[in-house]
């Protein structure tokens, strides 16, 4: 079973994230670059599969030269190679673009099943795993709460607010994954030693056979024109303690009508 | 805050964030509770032991991370300051592991190594007895060669009695490093021998832990040993030289403790000055007033030197250079330092540094026990004493 698992590099929500101001594009050097949280369960359950099924994980990655990072990461929890999708090109490409050249770049692979995260922590459209599956021809299994493969069909349980559905297909697909599914392992030191030694294959691209002309920032389909900050929350209310703590406490939550 | 470190390699660098993560996400979250009901986080050192943190300086082809000192150590720091049960913890089974591992035959280590270092293991060092505790070389648990064809393997063994006194994980330990008399009782030093002895021994057990001033999650037990046979292949280094090896294992373990130490002053630094940048009084943060920074001023400082100290005996013992005493210094300074730092951190944090709702108190109660254990501080200064009135 060949596994290809998809991993972005996003900004450490716990930093302060900033746009750049020339185009609006994320502007890297402002924070530290961590795998987006999803792809980590992406990656654990890409793993789960290999332990089970056998074959090898691939890691994807496209994004700048300190995507890197993240990809050494990804290697580091237990993936056994990865290719590493960077072009001057490819900078401010949109959603559906993302999921042009990554569905490019899986061109160039061998793979079974594609597994991602449901969405990014920082642009968050959720929609580059469908988008993706479209351009590739192939059934999209969304939102997966769990993933069963046998032989060549898979079934995952579809996260839903009232529960869950279960939806099947026939490998190939491209299943993106949710937060219940699984609890990410810890890269071990042994693996992070490894990882130097792992393969990572540079791919540009022309070498990927994406049309230049359909990618980055000039031909996107959307424009992230601004972006503002959350409101800072307004200061709540102070209710000192003076033996009445709890009343007052009590009366203030009465009036808002939550009790 | 995080400790700005100088490490010797990338993997050095990927290694400690690894610890911080682990210390950030999984100790963190579970200290408090964990010392306030003395339950012993097993499956924390499950967690670590998986990363590859229960092997760290021990060479890689018996299963180790083939790691200096100088990187192991700070890992330990990392985890001492969010919980020392655990950072204490990883010293003890690294200490533990030294002495099948710097004494132990190829074929000892071959076989013992990659079990005890591959994180699922857990060790405990049996050198203190009741009556026995600064001075380990009277200890009296004997271990009594059996004829070779009458003991538990057909070259012959050993019977052991007798009972080790505050054995950390005493009880939940997988194995023990148990330090026993095989020579005549009153033959000192040299009638020490060192033994391996899984914890599946028939005859070993443990009593209930202590209860103690902190580190409340670590057990610290009585090990009792009646009558257990020991095969001849399980004593570590020739006979009698048991004390040679204990000594050795406690000078780099002496590390593992100043480390910890440091660990757990940072942690104790960073509330006292998290705290006097918000608490107000008399109209403006506390920290403005001379007489609490100049104080956090002397903390920071003495922090800074602890680690410097333990990380340049470190050094030295990396670059195959004598560092006993070195390690002790930098054990008897780290430990003081903890155990001032610790205290006053309590006092910056004013009432509410005495309150268990902050990890000050807890922080301070633990400190104490770093100036006791693997030789008290007073034992420190009697080596490194000895050592200078040796020279020259
Ligand atoms: C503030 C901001 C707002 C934006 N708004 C929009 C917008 O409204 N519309 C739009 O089209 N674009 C938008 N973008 C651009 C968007 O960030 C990129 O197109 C991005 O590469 C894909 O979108 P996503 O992160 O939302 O993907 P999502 O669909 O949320 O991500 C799902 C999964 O896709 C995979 N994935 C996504 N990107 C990559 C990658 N580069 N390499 C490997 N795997 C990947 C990951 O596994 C991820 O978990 C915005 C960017 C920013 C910074
Ligand atoms: C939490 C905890 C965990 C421990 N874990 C372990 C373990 O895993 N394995 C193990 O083997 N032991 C362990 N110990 C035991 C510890 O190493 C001993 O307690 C320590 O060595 C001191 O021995 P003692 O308690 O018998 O004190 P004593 O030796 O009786 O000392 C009492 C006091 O006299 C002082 N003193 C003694 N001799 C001299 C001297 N010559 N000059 C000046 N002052 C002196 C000491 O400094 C001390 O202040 C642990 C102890 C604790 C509290």
């Amino acid at each position: 079973m060949n596994i290809v698992v998809l991993v972005k590099q996003v900004p450490d929500t716990a930093t302060e994230r900033k746009l750049r101001p020339e185009d609006n594009t994320l502007d890297r050097a402002a924070s530290d670059g961590v795998i987006n949280e999803l792809d980590e369960y992406a990656i654990e359950e890409a793993l789960l599969l290999k332990e089970k099924h056998g074959g090898e994980v691939t890691v994807l990655s496209m994004g700048p030269d300190q995507a890197t990072d993240s990809i050494r990461k990804a290697l580091s929890m237990g993936a056994d190679k990865a290719v590493h999708l960077n072009d001057d090109a490819l900078h401010g490409s949109d959603a559906l673009q993302t999921a042009y050249a990554l569905s490019k770049a899986l061109g160039t692979l061998e793979f079974d099943v594609v597994v991602l995260g449901s969405e990014s922590t920082d642009a968050r459209t959720g929609v580059v795993g469908a988008a993706l599956a479209e351009y590739l021809g192939l059934p999209q299994l969304t939102l997966a709460g769990k993933v069963d493969i046998e032989g060549r069909s898979i079934r995952i349980q579809r996260q839903t607010d009232y529960g869950h559905d279960v939806v099947e297909a026939e490998l190939p697909a491209v299943v993106s994954v949710v937060e219940k599914i699984n609890e990410p392992r810890y890269p071990s030191f042994k693996l992070i030693m490894q990882a130097k030694k792992k393969p990572v294959q540079k791919l540009t691209a022309a070498e990927a056979g994406i049309d230049v002309a359909k990618v980055g920032l000039n031909s996107a389909a959307t424009e992230v024109v601004d972006a503002a900050a959350a409101p800072p929350r307004a200061t709540g209310t102070v209710i000192k303690d003076e033996g009445d703590g709890g009343l007052k406490a009590a009366e203030f939550l009465a009036a808002k009508k939550f009790i | 805050m995080a400790v700005e470190r100088r490490l010797p390699t990338p993997e050095a660098a990927e290694l400690l964030e690894l610890a911080r993560e682990l210390a950030e996400k999984e100790l963190r979250p579970r200290a408090a509770e964990g010392e306030r009901s003395a339950a012993f986080p097993r499956d924390v050192f499950r967690t670590i032991g998986r990363a590859g943190l229960l092997g760290l300086p021990y060479p890689e082809r018996y299963g180790g991370g083939g790691q200096p000192y100088e990187v192991y150590l700070q890992v330990v720091e990392e985890l001492a300051g969010e919980w020392l049960t655990v950072g204490l913890g990883l010293s003890v089974h690294t200490l533990a592991c030294f002495p099948v591992a710097e004494f132990g035959t190829e074929e000892q280590r071959a076989e013992l190594l990659p079990g005890m270092l591959g994180g699922e293991s857990l060790g405990a060092y049996c050198l203190s007895e009741a009556h026995s505790g600064s001075d380990a070389a009277a200890l009296s648990t004997r271990a009594e060669a059996v004829a070779p064809g009458a003991g538990p393997d057909a070259a012959g063994g050993y019977r052991v009695r007798g009972a080790k006194s505050w054995i950390t994980h005493g009880g939940v330990a997988d194995f023990y490093t148990l330090f026993a008399r095989t020579g005549e009782p009153g033959s000192g030093a040299g009638g020490i021998s060192c033994f391996h002895v899984p914890a599946s021994a028939a005859g070993l057990a443990a009593d209930p832990p202590e209860h103690k001033m902190g580190l409340n999650a670590s057990p610290t037990a009585v090990v009792r040993f009646d009558d257990v046979a020991v095969p001849a292949g399980a004593r570590i280094g020739a006979e009698g030289r048991g004390f040679t090896v204990a000594l050795a294992a406690l000078d780099s373990g002496r590390l593992g403790i100043a480390a910890g130490a440091v660990g757990v002053a940072q942690a104790a630094l960073d509330l006292a000055v998290e705290h006097a940048r918000q608490r107000r009084q008399f109209g403006r943060p506390i920290g403005e007033f001379q007489g609490v920074s100049f104080l956090l001023a002397d903390m920071a400082t003495q922090v800074a030197a602890a680690r410097e100290l333990y990380l340049a005996a470190a050094r030295l013992r990396d670059a195959g250079r004598p560092f006993g005493t070195r390690a002790a210094m930098a054990k008897l300074f780290a430990t003081d330092t903890a155990m001032r730092v610790t205290t006053d951190a309590v006092q910056v944090l004013g009432g509410s540094g005495y309150t268990a709702d902050l990890p000050a108190e807890r922080l301070m109660r633990e400190a104490k026990v770093l100036q006791i254990v693997e030789g008290t501080n007073q034992i420190q200064r009697l080596v490194i004493g000895r050592d200078l009135l040796r020279q020259g």
